[in-house]
């Protein structure tokens, strides 16, 4: 370009930026630190025009240079963080914010509790009102170690309690730990976003006190309100605490459906099978087998004994009734042409009769009945079993071998 | 001329005389007690005394700043830069006669001292930086953010938010913040009129004073210098004595963003020559370092090329004139010789002589190589054969390293120095904040780069590359011989090369588009880009300038057979 010789400030900044850039992605934390020396008179200059500016800029890479480099220290970072602190009111909470993670990655819990008390008593202005989002995080992350004092402060009147001791300062100490936490967590999830760990530690503290009803609202809402992003966790927390709380299987089935919609390939699609499977309604047997047949899909289960044998049970189940081959004949069609290479190979039938007897047998039973009893799988694994003189294997050849037309009808 | 005290005021020794007998400073128009005890009649013959107003007393202000004009700080820039040229060897008469000379020539050429100051233009600006009332009301002043807009200066410094802000608050009829007395004028000038004195027109102004006394150093050279921090340019206001209080416009007209170009500088110069009036300046001859058998000679050595090339670029340089006295000598005003360029000429025959003897296809350099690696490879006695390949590989080795240093140095570049600037006082305490916070982030960081410390400025050398004979692994060409590449023909020794390539048919015109040719469209032989790259960062300029530097000289050299017809295809037989 006509401009390359032309050096001025700011190519000359952006050039040393890539520099640092270039050394931070490489690790060299002390090439980083040198061209972050140049760097840094960047901050006279006011470039409230771009997007990000210097001072942001410094604070993220000197926080990675100091976390990283060897000769850094805990004393250097704070000293650096609470420079930064001042270096843009803009940025106040979420540099605080910061910081607290950080003094939570290193264990220092005390200090990032005063940080973060410090940073709830902050105003400035309309910056206080501007920045509200973040401070309600301040807030919900005091609430969150108020929780953790108040677990600590559980397990010690719990020993003490199969002692026989009761403290009463103890307890009450407990129950200040329980307010404050409340408080804050309460709040935070009100507004719609990802907060797992907040809504954990408050339900935990509403069963803990037994306000089942309060928990059962916030976990409804944070699993069902269309304004909350969707979070498969959110499903998975609500049927936990439904299945604590003794639930029926239908609110159980209705807790898990919205999960096997966003997560097919989550580990409870086989309680979710489970229950489906032995439902009297024929839909929710239906449903039962896309759960399971739709949870192999993915590679991640295609060892999982515990699946096989729920697929198999329903399978044998289905053809023993000679009611409802359909069900298999639309799941396998989508499937047939890929999963015998995926699932059933010769090789797949060495490998599983060698490491997972009983995970063979599951899948055998399935590969014997959607294939034919002259399928790889099925010949390699029942010839294995009946050498080796197992009954089941026997059983299984013979179960197979008078079903044997049921894959002509599933193939169509 | 014989009173030698320094000024109270400003410290110079720049003394002149009122008509009353009494010594008046030059510098800053301050008025000695001190009369002229000896008459001298010499000195009233000689000097081209100007009676000066005496309206302008010079007043304490209440910060302990006294009123200060921009000139008069132009002033001291250049005093400052003449003084590094001294400490680098440059002959001390260069500041007392020459530059002074000129400098004073354009003070009464635009009309900023000895002459009548124009009363119409009397500077109404108050030199206030506090927020004070005006005093006139003057409807028409231009308002801050106006001022602001006219400068031409690049930088960041207009796009200012900080300023921006504090002026928005400001009302029209508030005073302009500057700290000299003119800072506002100086902004507001029609720069068609006079040639309104610029920071990188003070290095235009040393080069015209080294050009003049024919010293040995280029102007890229001159700028390299300057870049490397030997020549005070970038924080030179620093070095103010502290009653000149610099805010305001002030900054916009003495700090500077970014290093000025080699254009920018030289046509600068050209046009303050003749803005001067000067005569012709003192002739180049062969025995001058700016005539091109020298340069070239030196640029040979620094390119790792072989001694016997000189022979050769002699010839061109004769064959088609340049180096004439009168073609080399500058005569301002003359719009009909083209402006030399003469370090960028002696790098373009360089590669025109290159291009005669290698061709630089990508093809014929390469033949030629294998030849010569052949004949060293069997013959070891004589001298060994120059080997264009082995040359190639390595300055391409040496240059990339050098370059990869030199970006490296420019992105570490600092720009800021201690003397903190503020446009107005009331940012004066959120600038000394900053200041001190970068101040102490350096410090935390500098720490943990690990060893590296900034070095101190290495000594300024004339050679960014060097080559030693000494070196046993061959690398040093210098002695090599040509005999691989030239044949004897009728006594004469010619290049065995019979082709030749131009660079363009037709030369541009270059008032138009400013350029002779255009390098950027053209796709040249990797070879030739190699050349042009090598000179161009020795040169720190682009290598479109020596490309048209280089068409210049094929044209001059083929002028006859171009103005044959010629078939489209641009290969000549020589």
């Amino acid at each position: 370009s006509s401009n390359e010789h032309k050096l001025n400030f700011k190519k000359s900044k952006e050039a040393c930026l890539s520099y640092i850039q270039d050394a931070l992605l490489q690790k060299q934390w002390k090439r980083a630190a040198e061209f972050l020396t140049c760097y840094v008179e960047s901050l006279e200059k006011d470039y409230s025009r771009e997007h990000i500016g210097p001072s942001e800029i410094i604070w993220r890479i000197g926080t990675e240079i100091l976390w990283h480099h060897s000769q850094s220290n805990m004393k250097e970072f704070n000293c650096f963080m609470e420079q930064m602190k001042t270096l843009g009111v803009k940025r106040y909470l979420r540099v605080c914010l910061e910081h607290v993670f950080h003094l939570l990655c290193n264990g220092q819990i005390d200090e990032a509790y005063q940080n973060l008390s410090l940073a709830e008593s902050w105003r400035f202005g309309e910056q206080t009102a501007i920045q509200d989002k973040e401070m309600k995080l301040i807030q919900a992350y005091r609430g969150l170690l108020d929780y953790y004092s108040w677990s600590k402060q559980k397990n010690i009147l719990l020993e003490n309690g199969e002692d026989g001791f009761s403290d009463l300062a103890v307890e009450q100490e407990m129950h200040g730990y329980f307010r404050k936490a409340a408080v804050n967590l309460k709040e935070i999830i009100k507004i719609p976003g990802v907060w797992d760990v907040f809504v954990k530690c408050y339900v935990d503290l509403l069963e803990f006190y037994g306000d089942h009803n309060e928990a059962r609202q916030v976990l409804n809402e944070y699993a069902y309100n269309s304004k909350f992003p969707a979070n498969p966790n959110a499903h998975v927390y609500l049927y936990q605490f439904l299945k604590r709380q003794g639930e029926s299987k239908k609110s159980l089935i209705s807790a898990l459906k919205i999960l096997h919609d966003i997560v097919p390939s989550h580990e409870l699609m086989i309680d979710f099978n489970t229950m489906l499977q032995k439902s009297k309604k024929r839909k929710k047997r239906r449903l039962g087998l896309e759960v399971i047949f739709t949870a192999l899909d993915y590679a991640g289960w295609k060892e999982n004994a515990k699946a096989w044998s729920c697929l198999a049970r329903q399978v044998k189940q289905i053809v023993i009734s000679e009611k409802h081959l359909d069900w298999i004949k639309q799941e396998w069609n989508s499937r047939k042409d890929w999963w015998p290479a995926f699932h059933f190979s010769r090789y797949l039938a060495k490998r599983n009769w060698q490491e997972n007897k009983s995970l063979s047998y599951e899948k055998a039973l399935v590969a014997g009945i959607l294939l034919g009893k002259d399928c790889k799988y099925f010949k390699y694994v029942s010839h294995q079993g009946c050498k080796a003189q197992l009954k089941r294997f026997r059983m299984l050849k013979k179960f197979v071998n008078r079903h044997n037309l049921v894959y002509l009808r599933i193939s169509g | 001329r014989d009173f030698n005290e320094r000024c109270a005021q400003c410290s110079e020794v720049n003394w002149g005389l009122t008509d009353g007998g009494g010594f008046y400073c030059r510098s800053c128009h301050n008025v000695t007690e001190r009369t002229r005890e000896v008459v001298n009649t010499d000195f009233i013959t000689n000097s081209r005394v100007q009676t000066i107003s005496k309206g302008s007393k010079k007043q304490e202000k209440n910060d302990g700043g006294c009123e200060w004009y921009i000139c008069e700080g132009f002033q001291l820039v250049l005093k400052k830069q003449v003084e590094a040229l001294e400490a680098l060897g440059v002959c001390p008469q260069m500041k007392d006669e020459i530059l002074c000379n000129f400098w004073r020539c354009y003070l009464q050429k635009s009309k900023q001292a000895y002459c009548k100051r124009p009363a119409a233009e009397t500077v109404k600006a108050l030199s206030v930086c506090e927020s004070s009332t005006d005093v006139d009301s003057d409807p028409e002043r231009p308002s801050l953010l106006h001022l602001l807009s006219l400068s031409e200066s690049e930088g960041d410094l207009q796009t200012d938010c900080s300023f921006a802000s504090s002026v928005s608050k400001v009302s029209e009829s508030t005073s302009v913040y500057s700290g000299s007395v003119d800072g506002s004028l100086y902004i507001m000038k029609n720069q068609k009129e006079k040639l309104r004195m610029t920071m990188p027109m003070t290095l235009s102004f040393c080069y015209m004073a080294l050009l003049w006394m024919r010293e040995p150093i280029t102007l890229s050279e001159f700028l390299r210098f300057v870049v490397e921090g030997h020549i005070p340019y970038l924080n030179v206001f620093q070095h103010f004595p502290e009653k000149m209080k610099l805010c305001g416009l002030d900054l916009k007209i003495f700090c500077v963003e970014s290093w000025p170009v080699y254009e920018e500088v030289f046509n600068k110069m050209h046009e303050l020559a003749a803005f001067l009036d000067l005569p012709r300046f003192p002739d180049i001859t062969e025995s001058c370092f700016l005539h091109p058998d020298m340069l070239c000679m030196k640029y040979l050595m620094e390119a790792n090329l072989p001694d016997e090339l000189h022979n050769w670029t002699c010839r061109v340089v004769k064959k088609i004139g340049i180096g004439e006295v009168d073609f080399l000598t500058l005569t301002p005003g003359n719009k009909s010789t083209r402006k030399v360029k003469y370090d960028v000429l002696a790098a373009a025959v360089i590669v025109v002589v290159l291009k005669l003897l290698f061709l630089l296809d990508d093809h014929y350099e390469w033949l030629l190589s294998e030849f010569a690696e052949e004949r060293n490879k069997n013959n070891t006695e004589g001298g060994p054969y120059f080997e264009f390949k082995k040359w190639y590989e390595v300055v391409k080795h040496s240059l990339d390293v050098e370059q990869k240093k030199l970006d490296e140095e420019r992105a570490k570049y600092l720009w800021r120095c201690e003397k903190p600037l503020f446009y107005s006082v009331k940012k004066k305490s959120k600038v000394l904040k900053r200041r001190q916070m970068v101040v102490n982030l350096q410090n935390q960081f500098g720490k943990l780069s690990g060893s590296v410390q900034r070095a101190e400025k290495p000594n300024p050398s004339s050679f960014q590359l060097s080559w030693s004979e000494e070196n046993t692994d061959g690398s040093c060409f210098h002695g090599h011989s040509l005999k691989g590449v030239l044949q004897e023909k009728r006594g004469l020794l010619t290049a065995m090369n019979p082709d030749y390539w131009l660079c363009t048919v037709k030369l541009c015109n270059e008032k138009l588009c400013g350029h002779l040719a255009h390098y950027k469209d053209v796709e040249f032989p990797q070879s030739y880009h190699f050349v042009l790259g090598l000179f161009s960062f020795l040169l720190r300029i682009q290598p479109s300038y020596i490309h048209d530097e280089v068409c210049m000289i094929e044209h001059k050299l083929f002028n006859k057979k171009l103005h044959k017809k010629l078939k489209y295809n641009t290969v000549l037989r020589k």
